[in-house]
């Protein structure tokens, strides 16, 4: 790197003394080619960032800025004392915290098995298989798994009493009780698969030949992957922690809403969801935007504490 | 291979894990692929035998009526013509953009790369959140006009970095000859660096075309009061809810219809119509994403 210069210190002095303009001119198609889109991100990442200054007045659509009233924090004060921001909040870190334990564990168990796998054509099918749910939209799950748990003639209703665990269907979608579960097994269903792929390309770049060599020592399998497959992984596994806990309040609110109904709505409630009743089914902009700031704040938390506090255990960031 | 394998002594406890493995992994291909066939086989099953309920994987009493009646709604067929147009506009331009601006940011000698670079990187921590956004995409004219299906997601931040890690690994030597052939930099990356990019650029286009052929949010959210506007996914969510639209008296309406006569049956062979067209594509581009995501995630 440190040659490079050096080699060409004396073209770059010509050119330093050319003017500004034509330093321009000579890279025009590289600022043509991104600037346009400097300017569309500006204009759809940053704006609604501006956008965040509704949450400090009593926003009127129609309004110029200037004419707004500014009411402090008044909204936040509101957001605090609504007794059912709590009930939300409670709902998000529960389905949350079930996700982020059970999203990230499977996909690590199911990548180190999938490499156990001795025939490779059986391992890729089940990949292949296993890929499928992902490319598949939430609506299309939903409708599923509503499928797969009906009381007339659901797959798992059918199969539970074959096995004479219950005697009379379990109405799954109308217990407020099972919404949690149900949407956290249905996620592991869509994504575990795809989030293998990540782990089993961090368990190739692991040297055979240590495998070769624990064999010769007599390990056993659980030890192989236990003392081998694990620590070969364990920077993926730390980064990828890393960066679900930023974004442990960041569940969205697709799947609550398309599997939740008025039956479960006091488990089903998610911040996002309460955010977008309130803020554009209710016309409450300035009320939706401070719920969205308060979202957004406690993810950067989250996230850079989360980067500090394994930076300081492990040694791995990603930051 | 097999020979180096006899070598080593493989004992019981090892043969004992690798049946277990083989029986786990079928239960894992079970549990991902019945789900499916379960509405595959209800879909090809006559309304009336399917509420009696039973049905696994093959149809009991075997039609194709369900899927003559859902070819006969308007708005399905409008939903269908908005879904392809988008999914097809909304990945070229995608692809296009994305990597435009990664070659740019690729390129050392770029003076502005760091500013563009950093100014990019932020947005992935920041987003200003649902309601500043609908206010924006309300102030820019943009509500019930296809193009809130197109231009609010178009360049992708995580695309971006994702194909700029691909540009770096090529070898630079070949912008270099075509530099002093006198390309210009426009040329260069249409002509050379486009051709190079291939595996990234499906991976890429994959990403965005299942993100904009599944997507129901945004017409749900923007588009709802304009039916010339639907996509399939919304017209699924529709039956599947079974909402009375308000908005939508027709008796030819996709829901009115699925409330009237067959609805399990209907409500799955719509869902297989929505599903087919991202299963026939994925597997073809396999060897392709598992390249890509491998790339941008493992690297940075």
């Amino acid at each position: 790197m440190k040659t490079l210069p050096l080699e060409v210190s004396k073209p770059m002095v010509v050119k330093t003394k050319k003017s500004v303009w034509s330093k321009i001119l000579s890279q025009k198609y590289l600022i043509l080619m991104s600037f346009p889109f400097v300017i569309w991100v500006f204009v759809f990442s940053y704006i609604p960032i501006w956008g965040w200054t509704m949450a400090f007045q009593n926003f009127k659509p129609g309004l110029s800025f200037s004419q707004q009233e500014w009411v402090g924090l008044q909204n936040f004060k509101e957001l605090f004392l609504d007794h059912d921001f709590y009930l939300v909040m409670r709902n998000t870190l529960a389905m949350s915290i079930m996700e982020l334990v059970a999203g990230f564990l499977c996909p690590i168990v199911l990548a180190v098995l999938l490499h156990e796998l001795k025939n490779k054509y059986f391992k890729r099918t089940v990949q292949t298989i296993s890929y499928l749910p992902h490319f598949v939209s939430w609506v299309v799950v939903s409708g599923i798994v509503i499928q797969m748990l009906s009381t007339d003639g659901g797959v798992v209703n059918q199969l539970l009493m074959n096995l004479h665990v219950i005697n009379k269907p379990i109405e799954f979608m109308g217990k407020e009780n099972w919404f949690w579960s149900i949407v956290t097994t249905a996620d592991v269903w869509k994504e575990v698969g795809w989030n293998t792929i990540i782990y089993l390309a961090a368990i190739a770049g692991i040297d055979p030949q240590l495998y070769e060599a624990a064999k010769v020592d007599g390990a056993s399998r659980f030890r192989q992957i236990w003392h081998i497959t694990i620590p070969g992984i364990r920077t993926t596994i730390t980064i990828l922690l890393i960066l679900s806990i930023g974004n442990l309040i960041n569940i969205g609110f697709e799947k609550q809403m398309l599997l939740g109904n008025p039956l479960v709505q006091s488990h089903s409630n998610v911040i996002q969801l309460y955010a977008l009743n309130y803020g554009i089914g209710l016309g409450r902009y300035s009320f939706g935007t401070a719920v969205g700031i308060f979202n957004s704040v406690v993810s950067i938390i989250l996230l850079f504490s989360a980067n500090r506090i394994f930076k300081k255990t492990t040694g791995e960031s990603v930051m | 291979m097999a020979k180096r394998r006899s070598a080593l002594p493989t004992n019981t406890s090892d043969r004992i894990f690798d049946i277990c493995n083989m029986a786990f992994m079928m239960i894992v291909v079970v549990v991902m692929l019945y789900p499916f066939l379960n509405v595959l086989a209800i879909s090809f099953n006559t309304s009336l035998d399917t509420v009696k309920g039973g049905i696994t994987i093959w149809p009991r009493d075997f039609t194709l009526e369900n899927y003559k009646k859902i070819l006969e709604y308007d708005t399905l067929l409008v939903g269908l013509k908005n879904s392809v147009l988008r999914t097809v506009l909304g990945t070229f331009l995608g692809v296009l953009c994305d990597s435009m601006i990664a070659y740019t940011l690729s390129r050392k000698d770029y003076k502005a790369r760091k500013f563009v670079s950093t100014f990019l990187a932020l947005t992935l921590f920041f987003s200003g959140g649902l309601v500043p956004g609908y206010m924006l995409v309300r102030d820019l004219q943009l509500m019930n006009t296809f193009w809130v299906y197109i231009l609010p997601g178009m360049v992708s931040v995580f695309n971006i970095f994702i194909i700029r890690s691909f540009i770096d690994n090529l070898p630079i030597s070949l912008q270099e000859s075509a530099k002093l052939d006198g390309a210009n930099d426009f040329v260069i990356y249409w002509r050379i660096i486009l051709p190079l990019c291939k595996p990234v650029l499906a991976t890429v286009a994959l990403f965005i075309a299942v993100g904009q052929w599944n997507s129901w949010f945004d017409t749900y959210l923007y588009n709802s009061m304009s039916p010339s506007l639907t996509t399939l996914q919304y017209e699924l969510v529709k039956i599947l809810q079974n909402t009375n639209s308000t908005t939508n008296a027709n008796a030819q309406s996709a829901e009115n219809i699925a409330n009237m006569v067959t609805p399990e049956s209907i409500k799955m062979a719509v869902t297989i119509f929505v599903t087919v067209p991202v299963l026939v594509i994925y597997p073809f581009l396999q060897k392709y994403f598992m390249q890509g995501m491998t790339l941008g995630a493992v690297k940075d």
